[in-house]
């Protein structure tokens, strides 16, 4: 689902590109996802969190989205958005539940102070692995609102594509209409 | 065992998040699926028995004690609605692969399905109030999906209105929920109820009136219902089925839950709520006589039976909680089965409209047969269920001298054996007439399995006759218990034994 032509309909073809706005992009994108880092670490002391990197790596998808449309949000990363809001459920519910395997209760979590060469000492917290997963699920919604809402090229729906009420419904459908054993759905 | 309770919670998100991760392979997320759901049936039995044996249980989150942890309570009302609701939500998972359809169509079906089976059971274990609104939101916004998937016209405009009654509602619980911390401090249930006492009179009414408007709205009672027709009909197949099985009466579990543990017996609203149930059962009723669909006329009789719980817990009576208590169970395994059989109806015919179907007790016995113990049940015929549950309801109604009720509760039950007649003599009787309509549609499915889901609820409302005794004596031991609040405070706040 990723080649997607060159979209002239929408006015993102070559010649009405800015360089300004690409040229910024490139820098900014970047310099955006480490301040998410910074955030998603933080997050336990301090101003932060999972949600709030989530949500600052979504301004810059936003920003991608911006200078080269939902192509470009697409190929942001390589794992497909819905992989990447499912490992990010996965790994916050699974924080949640590995205490209980351990015979404590539920989304208890554990925290340990090393001492490292240069930091000196940094305090460990296994919450952070809880902060990753909602970081993850955020940034797998806010990839596929706008595969779902910001693409124009997309064929108008036909029985066969999901409508777009919901992100969620949105993702890989199409390619599954045609299930494992070939029993097709008309309607 | 107490470290159990999260399992109902926690199960499914995890399935949904594996499901979210396996978007491209159906069977993967059917196994997936199935093995949650089953899990959260053990989990469900296992707490209900415990529960039985060894009074309310309590889990703190993360250890926290109460009043910043995550409280999770189960008491016997809770247990046995999450065995009900779980064993109903494997059923119609087992008939939606059936079916294919959207379950087939659409990746995101079984993720959601999940997530909604998730809030479901959250409801029924959280011990606050807050995390009782989060977990109808999960709910709700996973019904959002479920209800408008496909995108045909009429579901995305049934599914308007339903998604802005629903977030009028929310905002209203929200805002109940910020009166309640600013005036007590606290939004744990356990700790609500032993501080709201000390509040003003009229403060206390109206908490208690919003809870009710709240849930109201959510259960569909009287003059909040009119949204429920409109929407559920349009719904995929076999997700009707659940709505109308067990959304409402996620509804009804928090009328009963705030009424009876949040405010002191004279704050109840008991006249009021007797006024609301009458109206219910007998407007839902006669909204049903004026269809012409099985599934407008079955989700007009939800509302109706709605009223039917609200009046057992209007008479705040052992005997009428419990009959409540029975009824909910009773219900929810009935109108599972007729939405089920709604739906093999439609399968068979093409159609769910009176005038178009018909013959199908010929065509089709097999349908009319599990179409028949349902639909006697819910219209309260011997032997079955519904009558065990209408006569205990109007028996603690006559205790209490609410004459009125107890005649509409007739009227209405009379006026659902009219149009369980209806649907029978125009679907299972009269000329195989329209049988003939899309054909194309049967090879693509396996009625086998949608046939055995539906089989197996059936055989559920069957068995609460046989096994009528010991349920209703759970029932009246699980009302004992909601009318003992001091119990569960004590449960949460006293008995942590964490």
């Amino acid at each position: 689902m990723t080649d997607s032509p060159r979209r002239r309909e929408t006015g993102h073809h070559v010649s009405d590109r800015m360089v300004i706005l690409d040229t910024a992009s490139k820098v900014l994108y970047h310099s955006i996802l480490v301040l998410a880092l910074y955030f998603v670490l933080a997050g336990h002391n301090r101003p932060g969190g999972g949600f709030v990197s989530g949500l600052t790596v979504g301004a810059a998808v936003a920003l991608r989205y911006v200078s080269g449309g939902a192509a470009a949000v697409r190929t942001t990363f390589r794992v497909p958005a819905h992989v990447i809001l499912g490992a990010g459920l996965l790994l916050a519910a699974g924080t949640a539940f590995v205490p209980l395997l351990l015979g404590e209760s539920i989304l208890e979590h554990a925290s340990a102070t090393v001492h490292l060469p240069l930091f000196d000492s940094v305090k460990l917290n296994t919450v952070i692995l809880f902060d990753v997963g909602v970081d993850l699920v955020v940034i797998g919604l806010v990839m596929m609102a706008f595969a779902a809402f910001g693409d124009d090229d997309a064929q108008p729906p036909s029985a066969e594509r999901p409508p777009r009420e919901h992100p969620a419904t949105e993702h890989p459908a199409p390619e599954h209409t045609a299930p494992d054993d070939s029993r097709t759905v008309e309607r | 065992m107490n470290d159990f309770i999260p399992l109902v919670v926690i199960v499914p998100l995890l399935g949904a998040a594996l499901c979210v991760v396996a978007a491209r392979s159906r069977r993967v997320q059917r196994v997936v699926s199935l093995v949650a759901l089953s899990s959260n049936v053990i989990t469900a039995i296992l707490l209900l028995v415990e529960v039985d044996d060894e009074g309310i249980l309590v889990s703190q989150a993360g250890g926290w004690r109460v009043p910043i942890g995550i409280t999770l309570t189960v008491d016997r009302l809770s247990a046995v609605m999450l065995v009900v609701s779980s064993l109903m939500l494997i059923s119609v998972m087992v008939y939606a692969i059936g079916l294919g359809d959207e379950e087939q169509r659409f990746s995101a079906f079984h993720p959601i399905y999940l997530a909604l089976a998730a809030g479901v059971s959250a409801s029924f274990v959280t011990g606050d109030l807050f995390n009782l609104f989060v977990a109808f939101e999960m709910m709700l916004v996973a019904s959002y999906v479920l209800l408008t998937l496909g995108g045909r016209r009429a579901q995305v405009r049934s599914g308007m209105t339903y998604v802005i009654i629903s977030l009028i509602a929310s905002t209203f619980f929200v805002t109940a929920l910020a009166l309640l911390y600013a005036s007590t401090g606290t939004v744990n249930m356990a700790e609500l109820a032993d501080r709201i006492p000390d509040l003003p009179d009229g403060v206390r009414l109206g908490f208690s009136l919003l809870l009710v408007v709240v849930f109201g709205i959510k259960a569909g009672v009287f003059p909040l219902y009119f949204w429920l027709p409109d929407s559920y009909p349009t719904a995929p197949g076999a997700i009707t089925a659940v709505f109308a099985g067990l959304l409402t009466k996620v509804g009804v579990y928090a009328i009963i839950r705030s009424q009876t543990l949040l405010f002191p017996p004279d704050d109840r609203q008991g006249s009021l709520l007797l006024v609301i149930a009458a109206l219910t059962m007998v407007v839902g009723v006669l909204g049903a006589l004026a269809q012409d669909d099985m599934r407008r006329i079955l989700s007009f009789h939800v509302i109706s039976q709605i009223g039917y719980m609200i009046f057992g817990l209007a008479l705040f009576s052992l005997a009428g909680i419990a009959g409540a208590v029975f009824y909910v169970v009773h219900h929810i395994a009935v109108k599972t089965s007729l939405f089920l059989v709604a739906g093999l109806v439609e399968f068979r015919t093409g159609s769910g409209r009176l005038s178009n179907v018909g013959g199908l007790v010929r065509s089709a016995p097999a349908v009319a047969l599990l179409f028949a113990f349902p639909a006697l049940s819910l219209a309260g015929l011997p032997p079955f269920s519904g009558f065990i549950a209408k006569f205990a309801l109007v028996d603690a109604g006559i205790d209490d001298g609410a004459y009125l009720v107890v005649v509409a509760s007739l009227v209405a039950s009379l006026l659902t054996v009219m149009s369980m007649t209806k649907i029978w003599l125009a679907v299972f009787w009269g000329d195989a007439e329209a049988a003939s309509v899309d054909r194309r549609l049967r090879a693509s499915r396996s009625p086998l399995l949608m046939s055995i889901a539906t089989g197996f609820v059936v055989a559920i409302s069957l068995a609460l006759i046989v096994y009528a005794d010991p349920v209703y004596d759970y029932a009246e031991r699980a009302a004992t218990e909601l009318l003992e609040p001091a119990q569960y405070v004590e449960a949460v706040l006293g008995g942590d034994d964490r």
